[in-house]
């Protein structure tokens, strides 16, 4: 585990926001993936994690900092590393063998070669019969089953894997997931190092020998957790889960336990913001009071319950801390005396609740109050408070985050929206007042 | 290693082609007899030829075969040209953001100049460049052609080429794709279906300019060129109406084989290229490309072209991968892109002045002002005759819309329809007009948008029958009906799909103005008081100077037309409209 491939040194990136400022993105990051291992990279949408990884595939050159593949410096995509995407990216209008030709023919390999080398890999990856086939013709496994191939033909040293399983459902997912690891574990892979980046805590730990944690705004490896345990893995297994358990606690409320940060202050992914809606919020809550949890549980047990995504999840467990309806603690979630009254409570007591809730804990709702009561039009276009989002995320995040929270505000009787005019406004009985 | 067998495999193949040998023999002399004719019709472009004596010309229908395959042979140039300007244009302007911002705004202008506007420029240079051979006539005939072709060609291509998918783009670098590559790997097909369709349209447009293209009356030049084009003019000229018959039905089959042969085997090929998964939209299907891929020795050959053609695809590529310097040291772009702006910007000042500087010399400010008003009375027959063919075609648009098996055909019918030129009408109007003692102003206008409004009604189909059923569902259970319909159904559905098309058509009429607003039959010439006439007037005196005058405020017209009403109109579409 001892020779690096790739080595990353304080990276820095910053993208230019919508009204010109800059944004950090990566904030001084430290990265070295070595020969033989799996690294997993984990943490919430727009963390960073996949500026990293397309910083480490050359696809875009970081501000500041050193990218080196081998010892050298990498200006660009390098020959000996390759990519999967979330997307699959299959060219729609190639055969299953043309797409995994592809980088073969650009490296201008003869055509007896490139169709030998690319039925072995097709062969590999369990594609066999399927080469004449258009992608469309295929299911999504079968789609990224192609995309694998088409990197791994390449014979590549580092395989980049972009959320590779979560566009896919969660069997099929699992079942490729499975069979990578297999490849990997048969020495049959011509690939000495995997990067993995994923929101899925659980693929995580079933692949990696090292997860790394992100935290957004400015994204930094916040925590670093190696995994010892021997492969095949099993995911129903203790040891598993207790890792499993470990992670969710830490991506939910950050300890200084496994933290790498520099400076000791502990950056909260969310900074009193949220896209968690009020339904995963209420989902969330309903299932903590009921049986068989009766109102403290362990974080992946009530995940699972939950049947949302690990994101949706953390967001929404995230969201009730953030609003005083539960509390975490050590891998274990209990919920409060005001959460049990909210619980309870009939519409009208849960949303008089939220809303009070969102006046004390959430800074971006409360301005949001005072500045439309100080305003002499009573009312705000979403452009404003977009911008003021943009000044700490992306576009696309900004806009979400602004939605959860326009729905957070409109349930708690804080504010009232116009969707088509893209107006916030006092709500009528505030005004008479 | 274990494979979910998930679906069922689904085999592309053709049938076996053993079956093919009757085809095989069959194809032979028919595929050979074609290029013989071709390379005939070819070769009779370059006949000794000098200005000022005239070519015979018949209105003999037997002669009328002939004039077809060299006005086919023609277009095909054209056609071709213009394909490879639009592919070079969107390369260029794709991957260049300093060339993009003159080259976007320049193929903006150039698209609103009318057809006769190239020709009273470039003809007197074709001809010299070939003296004593009609080739420089040709040259001109075909340019005129290929200028109501290119244009949205390479607006086209260049849209695909700017909305690739980012992870498209990513894999073809991850894949280190060169730019020969990258080119025929994703650019080209990506833009495939778009260019396609394009290619169908400037077709028309191509045939509707037909008369304007080959028969050359600009700068005082009288030269009909063989062809369908030159057949028209001179049956209007000796007013034969017979004639006319007969180019209406040589124009049908013009059209028709090239929709057979050409376009149809083309559409079932570029099928493949489609990105959007298969929303259950009827492949189309082509007898000419069947037989061309159940024929073998085809094969064999189409083989042989691909593997040499992968060749170069395995010549041209990158040597070098990220690890390698960059050969320059990049450098800041953001001084260079301000020196740039500065020069643009100098070079528009300089030409705005020079421009000024020659309307007062050459023409004198009132004609400006005069001219500036014959734009204003064309813009509002434009209005007008854009409002009048959306109120007739949208209700009819839906409806066949909304009933599949009519729509797939109606595509076929609206590509003739937008193709025929408004010259075979002139007869019609002309008598009309002269008997019933009628305004030539209100009433020659009806034919500026004969050609054009057909673009509303294809657009307004194709919008209604991608209407989701879900959503059709929903009205019907909603029991939505009367103007309510209408206004929360309807229109909102196909309004995205009406401004392309009424963008187009209004595009169009103000081009098609030049052919409409001066119109002749026999001796007798009608005249409505507007801008395209006043082109059309100066074109035939050869009056450089008001030509181009005439040319510039057609430009603004069009321009300020694009960007201050549709331009709204396409950001209202795209908001979602509510009536």
């Amino acid at each position: 585990m001892s020779n690096p491939i790739l080595q990353l040194r304080s990276i820095n990136k910053s993208f230019r926001s919508s009204d010109g400022s800059d944004r950090l993105v990566l904030d001084n990051v430290d990265f070295t993936l070595a020969e033989g291992e799996i690294v997993a990279l984990l943490g919430q949408s727009g963390s960073g994690k996949s500026t990293l990884l397309r910083i480490m595939a050359g696809l875009i050159t970081a501000d500041s900092g050193e990218v080196s593949y081998r010892g050298k410096p990498i200006y660009g995509p390098a020959a000996g590393v390759s990519m999967v995407f979330q997307s699959f990216a299959l060219f729609p209008w190639l055969t299953v063998q043309k797409n995994v030709e592809l980088g073969l023919e650009a490296l201008g390999v003869s055509p007896a070669e490139q169709t030998r080398r690319a039925k072995e890999a097709i062969s590999l990856i369990g594609l066999e019969g399927f080469e004449g086939s258009l992608p469309r013709e295929l299911s999504g496994g079968m789609r990224q089953r192609v995309g694998i191939a088409r990197a791994l033909v390449l014979e590549p040293e580092v395989l980049l894997m972009d959320e590779a399983f979560s566009a896919l459902d969660v069997m099929t997912g699992e079942h490729l997931r499975d069979d990578i690891l297999e490849l990997w574990q048969s020495g049959k892979l011509p690939t000495k190092s995997l990067l993995v980046v994923s929101h899925n805590i659980e693929e995580a730990v079933m692949m990696a020998d090292r997860v790394l944690i992100f935290s957004s705004n400015p994204g930094r490896v916040r925590a670093e957790l190696p995994i010892t345990l021997s492969r095949p893995r099993q995911a129903k297994g203790p040891e598993v889960h207790h890792l499993v358990d470990t992670l969710y606690t830490e991506m939910v409320s950050p300890s200084d336990h496994y933290s790498t940060d520099k400076n000791k202050t502990v950056t909260r992914t969310s900074y009193g913001l949220s896209t968690a809606t009020v339904a995963q919020i209420e989902g969330v809550l309903e299932r903590l009071v009921d049986d068989p949890f009766r109102g403290t549980a362990d974080l992946p047990k009530l995940a699972e319950v939950s049947e949302i995504s690990d994101n949706a999840f953390i967001n929404a467990a995230d969201a009730l801390v953030m609003l005083g309806l539960a509390t975490i603690e050590k891998g274990d979630i209990s919920v409060t005396t005001l959460g049990k009254r909210f619980e309870q409570g009939n519409n009208e007591r849960r949303q008089e609740i939220m809303g009070q809730q969102m006046l004390t804990n959430v800074p971006f709702i409360v301005n949001m109050r005072h500045s439309l009561e100080q305003q002499s039009s009573k009312e705000m276009p979403f452009e404003h408070l977009l911008k003021v989002l943009e000044f700490s995320m992306n576009k696309s995040d900004a806009e979400r985050v602004l939605e959860a929270m326009l729905e957070w505000a409109r349930y708690g009787n804080v504010i009232e929206v116009d969707f088509s005019k893209r107006l916030i406004y006092l709500p009528d009985a505030d005004q008479l007042q | 290693m274990p494979v979910a067998n998930t679906i069922q495999r689904t085999s592309i193949r053709l049938p076996s082609a053993r079956r093919s040998g009757l085809w095989d023999l069959a194809l032979l002399p028919l595929v050979l007899c074609v290029l013989v004719v071709l390379a005939f019709g070819a070769q009779e472009m370059a006949t000794p030829y000098q200005v000022g004596t005239a070519i015979d010309l018949s209105l003999d229908p037997l002669y009328l075969p002939y004039y077809l395959l060299r006005t086919t042979v023609r277009m095909f140039i054209a056609l071709g040209f213009s394909v490879v300007f639009a592919f070079a244009f969107a390369l260029i302007a794709s991957r260049s953001k300093a060339a993009e911002k003159v080259l976007v705004p320049i193929l903006d202008i150039l698209q609103s100049i009318p057809i006769l506007g190239f020709m009273s420029i470039t003809v007197t240079g074709f001809i010299a460049l070939f003296p004593g051979n009609l080739l420089g006539v040709e040259c001109a005939a075909i340019f005129a052609i290929f200028t109501s072709q290119a244009w949205n060609m390479a607006f086209s291509a260049y849209q695909s080429f700017k909305s690739i998918p980012p992870e498209l783009d990513e894999a073809s670098r991850i894949f280190r794709l060169s730019p020969w590559q990258r080119f025929w790997r994703l650019d080209m097909p990506f833009s495939m279906p778009g260019m396609l369709w394009n290619m169908m349209m400037s077709m028309s447009g191509g045939w509707f300019f037909l008369v304007a293209s080959e028969a050359i009356s600009v700068a005082n030049q009288d030269i009909k060129l063989p062809g369908v084009g030159s057949y028209i003019a001179l049956a209007i000229e000796q007013r034969n109406l017979h004639a006319i018959g007969w180019a209406i039905g040589a124009m049908l089959i013009g059209i028709m084989i090239y929709d057979q042969l050409f376009f149809r085997p083309l559409l079932a090929w570029a099928d493949k290229f489609k990105f959007e998964e298969g929303d259950g939209n009827t492949t189309p299907k082509s007898w000419a490309l069947k037989l061309w891929r159940r024929t073998a020795w085809i094969q064999t050959g189409y083989a042989a072209i691909v593997r040499t053609f992968e060749g170069t695809l395995r010549h041209f590529r990158l040597k070098k991968d990220g690890t390698s310097p960059p050969n320059r040291p990049v450098i800041q772009h953001r001084h260079a892109e301000r020196i740039w702006d500065v020069i643009i910007s100098l070079v528009f000042i300089a030409s705005i002045i020079k421009l000024g500087l020659f309307i007062h010399s050459e023409v004198g400010w009132p004609e400006v002002g005069h001219v500036l008003y014959l734009g204003v009375l064309t813009l509002i027959r434009v209005i007008v005759l854009i409002a009048v063919a959306s109120i007739i075609w949208v209700p009819i648009g839906i409806w066949i819309g909304l009933n599949p098996r009519i729509a797939e055909r109606s595509q076929a019918v609206a590509q003739f329809l937008a193709a025929f030129p408004a010259n075979l009408l002139f007869p019609i109007f002309v008598v009309g007009i002269i008997h019933f003692k009628l305004s030539p102003d209100i009433w020659l206008s009806p034919l500026m948008i004969f050609g054009t409004q057909w673009y509303i009604l294809f657009n307004v189909i194709a919008g209604a029958s991608t209407i989701p059923t879900e959503l059709r569902f929903a009205a019907t259970n909603l029991r939505l009906s009367g103007i309510l319909k209408w206004r929360r159904y309807y229109l909102p559905a196909v309004f995205p799909s009406l401004v392309t098309g009424a963008l187009t058509a209004t595009g169009g009429s103000w081009n098609a103005s030049i052919v409409s607003e001066y119109v002749t039959w026999g001796d007798t010439t009608l005249k409505a008081e507007g801008l395209g006439s006043y082109i059309a007037e100066m074109t035939a005196t050869g009056d450089f100077p008001r030509i181009a005058l005439g040319i510039g405020v057609m430009c603004i017209f069009v321009m300020g037309f694009n960007r201050f009403v549709w331009r709204k109109l396409y950001q209202m579409a795209e908001k979602g409209l509510n009536f």
